[in-house]
């Protein structure tokens, strides 16, 4: 017997992301890069991101490792992400942060697709962590924070 | 024993989470309280709440007597030659930082070796980090086998005139490896090194003898055997502290104040400066009468066989990897790791479960490094717990393996 809030965290397609994480491994030079950590718990993502010179994310890839929330987040964002501008990327990533955190409607839940299914999270406040981490060093790899 | 009476001694055990019974395997990090903790703790804030030492009024009275009762008791507790022995601290850390600060700004100079093991608490490897960075000395460490024990050859190499401390851990919080106190400690001292057991996990989990063990100093928490959190001990052999200086200053240490300077008392209260902590030494006092009641040699023995038992039944889970020593000399608690979950997800569906356990580094991040792993689960037992909770925990984790492969 399994609570719907833990079913609702750990949907299949979130456990599928976490055991086979998409575009997993590092981009050659030269070429944006961010580590990212979570001290208290040890989860580690290291962002790697191509920009071309019109300000589009020709491609990124992570490895880390850490629990199912924090390498799935961060599978699905390279797949999202990968075509986007910077500009969308940081919608997206605010659009992201509010339905993990529950803080707020986002702006346009159509563009989030398969992100949405981390609104379990909302249940589970010390995961929003998790499922921010690869955001964060995305974020860092972009904007240099 | 009748394990099971005593359990109900737990009022906080009777609880349904998640839908399911409360299987608390938290308790190397804090324990639960007992009704007569509890009590005490009401009772002196219903009947004899005020503060300690210097008013001359009926509740003051009460609440000192108490107070030095308590410390009576600690002193007994561990074998202490004398109650003025015991100091009352936040908790281990606390008594580490305290020791490190005092007597190891005192002694501790460049060219000197402070000695640790690879399976320190961060509490017993900061405070030493931090000494050594300001006195030019060397922080040196055992290493640990990988049966989770230290390794004998290199503490006859490691183990030398030069160093000036011997600090360690009693019982491991992540491995449970139960280290040979009583011999290392006459080892470093025939060398002339002062020694720190760091009991945070044997105190109330088996019986201590400061005097039996020989080390100069010896540091628990309340909050891990029965008592209040926030209150601790660190027991000094009264030789070092009247040697050492005082560390935190205020009302309380000091015998005379001028505007040029002051003396300060004898110890213990040189090192208890300001209102202590009156409700939790109290209750720490309960929480000893409590487990003396029960007794630390019955206490030791359920521990064994629930951890032996926990051994036994958890490696039946397939692809689990239970750290620290496979045979039955450990402490009350398996840490594991499990290749088909990261520990945060395993402790958040063993929560949806009802069972409480901890995931992560607990404190001792070079550990990790050297077993090659982000961290582990650990469930943690103390004598209320059953063998039903443990069936119920590999239960648990059987589902888990279901749900995330």
């Amino acid at each position: 017997m399994l609570s719907d809030d833990l079913r609702d965290l750990y949907q299949q397609v979130i456990l599928d992301h976490s055991r086979n994480p998409r575009n997993s491994g590092e981009l050659p030079q030269p070429c944006l890069h961010a580590h990212g950590d979570n001290p208290s718990c040890g989860d580690e993502i290291d962002v790697w991101v191509k920009v071309s010179d019109n300000g589009h994310i020709d491609d990124l890839k992570f490895t880390g490792q850490g629990c199912a929330i924090s390498q799935a987040s961060a599978s699905m964002m390279t797949q999202k992400i990968k075509g986007k501008s910077k500009e969308e990327a940081a919608a997206v990533r605010e659009d992201f942060r509010r339905v993990v955190m529950g803080d707020g409607t986002p702006a346009n839940e159509d563009a989030l697709g398969e992100l949405i299914l981390l609104e379990g999270v909302q249940k589970f406040p010390q995961r929003v962590k998790c499922a921010m981490l690869a955001w964060r060093a995305l974020e860092q790899a972009l904007e240099g924070k | 024993m009748d394990w099971h009476r005593i359990r109900t001694d737990f009022p906080i055990l009777d609880q349904q989470v998640n839908g399911h019974p409360l299987v608390y395997l938290d308790n190397a990090a804090s324990s639960q309280k007992p009704r007569a903790v509890i009590e005490t703790l009401s009772h002196y804030y219903e009947r004899d709440n005020s503060n300690v030492h210097r008013a001359l009024h009926e509740l003051s009275n009460r609440a000192t007597e108490s107070f030095e009762a308590a410390r009576k008791k600690a002193a007994q507790f561990i074998g202490a030659a004398s109650e003025d022995e015991i100091i009352f601290t936040r908790g281990t850390t606390e008594g580490i930082n305290l020791v490190a600060n005092t007597w190891g700004t005192q002694n501790v100079r460049a060219g000197d070796v402070i000695l640790v093991t690879g399976m320190e608490h961060h509490s017993n490897l900061i405070p030493w980090q931090m000494l050594a960075q300001r006195t030019g000395a060397t922080l040196k460490y055992i290493p640990v086998l990988d049966d989770g024990t230290l390794d004998s050859a290199a503490i006859e190499t490691l183990l030398t005139e030069q160093v000036k401390l011997f600090a360690f851990v009693h019982i491991s919080n992540s491995l449970g490896t139960i280290n040979p106190a009583k011999e290392l400690i006459a080892k470093a001292k025939a060398l002339g090194a002062v020694t720190l057991l760091d009991g945070a996990q044997s105190a109330g989990h088996m019986p201590i003898d400061v005097r039996v063990l020989g080390c100069d100093f010896f540091v628990f928490s309340g909050h891990k055997m029965c008592g209040p959190t926030g209150i601790g001990v660190l027991y000094g052999r009264m030789a070092l502290l009247e040697a050492m200086p005082p560390w935190h200053g205020g009302g309380e240490m000091i015998l005379s104040v001028t505007m040029e300077g002051s003396t300060y008392k004898a110890p213990p209260q040189r090192f208890e400066a300001g209102t202590p902590d009156i409700a939790g030494v109290i209750g720490l006092g309960a929480a000893i009468d409590y487990l003396q009641a029960i007794g630390l040699e019955n206490i030791q023995r359920h521990g064994h066989e629930l951890a032996n038992y926990a051994m036994q039944r958890m490696s039946e889970v397939p692809g689990i990897r239970i750290l620290g020593p496979q045979n039955g000399h450990r402490g009350a608690l398996a840490a594991f790791h499990l290749d088909f979950a990261h520990p945060h997800d395993l402790v958040e569906f063993a929560n949806s479960h009802g069972v409480a356990m901890r995931g992560g580094h607990h404190c001792t991040q070079p550990l990790m490094k050297r077993f090659k792993v982000p961290g582990t689960t650990r469930a943690s037992f103390y004598f209320y717990n059953t063998l039903e909770e443990i069936n119920r925990l590999v239960e648990v984790l059987l589902l888990a393996r279901k749900f995330f492969t």
